[in-house]
């Protein structure tokens, strides 16, 4: 038997710094939380705060630059007609598109994961895979596509002799316009198309943890099949709709690519942050229009957080 | 009454819904080929293979491409150093801000991208720090570490913390523990996170249009024949070229997972 219980120090640079590591616990892991702490902590957070500070100042209506103190006129400004309606229009644009991808989502999600075996499986699969992870420019031009006057969709329409039908939606005073790929509708298409796969995960991965022999217990205990979706499925699912909607709902508040190649022209959140800090160089109204998205996803996680969608991730 | 039939209903409805998210991407195959030049036309008026060449000898194609494989590429390195490292020290030890940090690398994927653009856009000029490609690269890293530290975290965490202390204890320095134990124990989440964190950097666009400067990523080369169409035949070749790039990886990874559990690939 050896005597040497205790190992002399292994000699060498990276050996003995191993050794100091494992002597030192706690230096050990401000040693690898160190990167993060510098490069999310200082570099992320910092141009975070920056911006927020930023938000707090105003801009000189005469030389254009921004003048470093405290106020709460920028603020103020976002409450002008004008911008107040970029916001309204933002956020109904995201409830809109929340609530269309839940109502489409759902059949999806259910059929995948109830009836679907084998082949099918596999399709449904690829099926939301795939759009979900195609480049979300590749998606955007694909409906341009669609979309354009000449486009499948108006063919689609005058084939099936439908045509009076697309031109009374586009009639319309508010949703219309001249084509599919200039109005709101068109905005609105493309907005649930992008984010529906983020909705159709959480809600199928919900709907797989509720076991057939329950609905057919609703069933056997009377319930029309309205009514088992009414009392037993909709609820089981409630976490997942409520988990992909946070997606959704987030998404489409910070988005400003899709309006701007698929819309009326009008602006929402997004564009307005792109224009006010590019073009017309006023940082403070921009850094303010962004803090709108964030208290809205702040208050919705809040309340997400209440209604238990987090365990449904 | 056996109930595993679907009602007809639900099955038009599934239907429809798999319609409506594949055929869009149908369409782009489809237009990659068409003769038509000025407009979408449909349906086309012809096939052609033309714009393949064309797209081919596009140096500015080539170039956009070069760059978002490079940007990924640095991006990726960096997203797995810092991922790992911070997965290592969250699951393996409880100390003051924790859950700061936790927190902390979750946000830059959770705030809208835009905000994330424009506030590192922000702090670059406050510094006077002049756009390139490493600005590019820092931004694209800030949200891909989440990727990274997602796969890694989750399976450090199913890792025995036994197992080191046991090759501790056997005699291995702390290299030897590294490469021998706890490397092969994580190499393939580190693998999809990084085929995650690779993906997801390539294709992005809102946080790069704040911190390029004059440089175009792919994206932002599709982007710019967006706003402003210059030859669309070139642009539909490259957005085919794009989904084949997406779609093989996808089938692959069905492929290799189709009897077990989807789980690493399934969440982006």
């Amino acid at each position: 038997m050896s005597d040497t219980a205790i190992l002399p120090p292994r000699s060498g640079v990276v050996a003995r710094a191993v050794d100091w590591m494992i002597r030192h616990p706690a230096m050990f892991t401000f040693l690898l939380v160190l990167p993060i702490t510098l490069w999310l902590g200082i570099v992320y957070i910092g141009s975070l705060l920056a911006l927020l500070v930023q938000s707090f100042y105003s801009i000189d209506e005469f030389s254009g630059l921004v003048v470093p103190e405290f106020t709460l006129a920028t603020y103020a400004e976002l409450l002008r007609p004008s911008n107040f309606a970029i916001i309204l229009r933002t956020v109904t644009m995201a409830a809109c598109v929340t609530v269309a991808s839940a109502v489409i989502a759902f059949p999806i999600a259910y059929f995948a994961a109830r009836y679907a075996r084998g082949g099918w499986k596999a399709l449904f699969y690829i099926g939301v895979m795939l759009p979900l992870w195609s480049s979300y420019l590749v998606k955007v031009y694909a409906w341009k596509l669609v979309l354009a006057k000449e486009g499948i969709l108006s063919w689609a329409f005058a084939k099936l002799h439908l045509g009076w039908l697309l031109d009374a939606i586009l009639a319309l005073p508010v949703v219309g316009g001249n084509s599919l790929s200039v109005s709101y509708t068109g905005t609105f298409i493309v907005f649930v198309y992008i984010w529906l796969p983020y909705m159709i995960i959480p809600v199928q991965a919900a709907l797989e943890r509720v076991p057939g022999a329950m609905i057919e217990a609703a069933s056997d205990l009377g319930a029309t099949p309205g009514q088992s979706f009414r009392m037993v499925l909709l609820p089981l699912a409630l976490p997942g709709i409520v988990a992909g909607s946070i997606f959704t709902f987030s998404l489409t508040l910070g988005d400003y690519i899709v309006p701007q190649i698929i819309g009326s022209g009008r602006l929402f959140i997004g564009q307005a942050v792109y224009m006010q800090q590019g073009t017309a160089g006023n940082i403070p109204l921009a850094a303010a229009f962004t803090v709108v998205p964030i208290a809205i996803m702040g208050v919705y996680l809040w309340g997400a957080r209440r209604m238990g969608a987090f365990d449904a991730l | 009454m056996r109930s595993d039939r679907a009602p007809w209903a639900l099955k038009c409805a599934a239907a429809a819904g798999l319609v409506f998210l594949l055929a869009p991407i149908v369409l782009i195959f489809i237009y990659a080929f068409t003769t038509e030049e000025k407009s979408f036309q449909w349906p086309p008026p012809g096939f052609t293979t033309k714009w393949i060449g064309v797209t081919m000898g596009r140096a500015d194609v080539w170039q956009a491409l070069g760059l978002s494989l490079k940007v990924a590429a640095i991006s990726t390195g960096i997203a797995m150093v810092l991922g790992t490292l911070t997965a290592a020290a969250v699951s393996r030890a409880r100390f003051f801000g924790r859950e700061t940090i936790s927190l902390l690398v979750i946000l830059p994927i959770a705030l809208p991208g835009i905000i994330t653009g424009i506030s590192l856009r922000s702090a670059f000029s406050l510094l006077d720090i002049p756009f390139s490609t490493w600005t590019i690269v820092l931004g694209h890293a800030t949200f891909c570490i989440v990727v990274v530290y997602n796969n890694a975290v989750a399976r450090f965490r199913r890792t025995s913390a036994a197992l080191i202390d046991a090759a501790m204890d056997l005699g291995a320095d702390g290299v030897q523990t590294f490469r021998l134990v706890i490397l092969p124990n994580i190499a393939t989440a580190l693998l999809a996170g990084g085929m995650l964190a690779f993906a997801l950097s390539f294709d992005e666009v809102i946080v790069t249009t704040f911190t390029a400067g004059n440089q175009a990523t792919l994206p932002i080369w599709m982007l710019q024949e967006l706003i402003r169409p210059r030859e669309r035949p070139v642009t539909n070749v490259v957005a085919m070229a794009v989904v084949l790039v997406t779609v093989l990886p996808i089938l692959a990874a069905w492929w290799l997972t189709r009897d077990g559990q989807h789980s690493e690939g399934s969440e982006k």
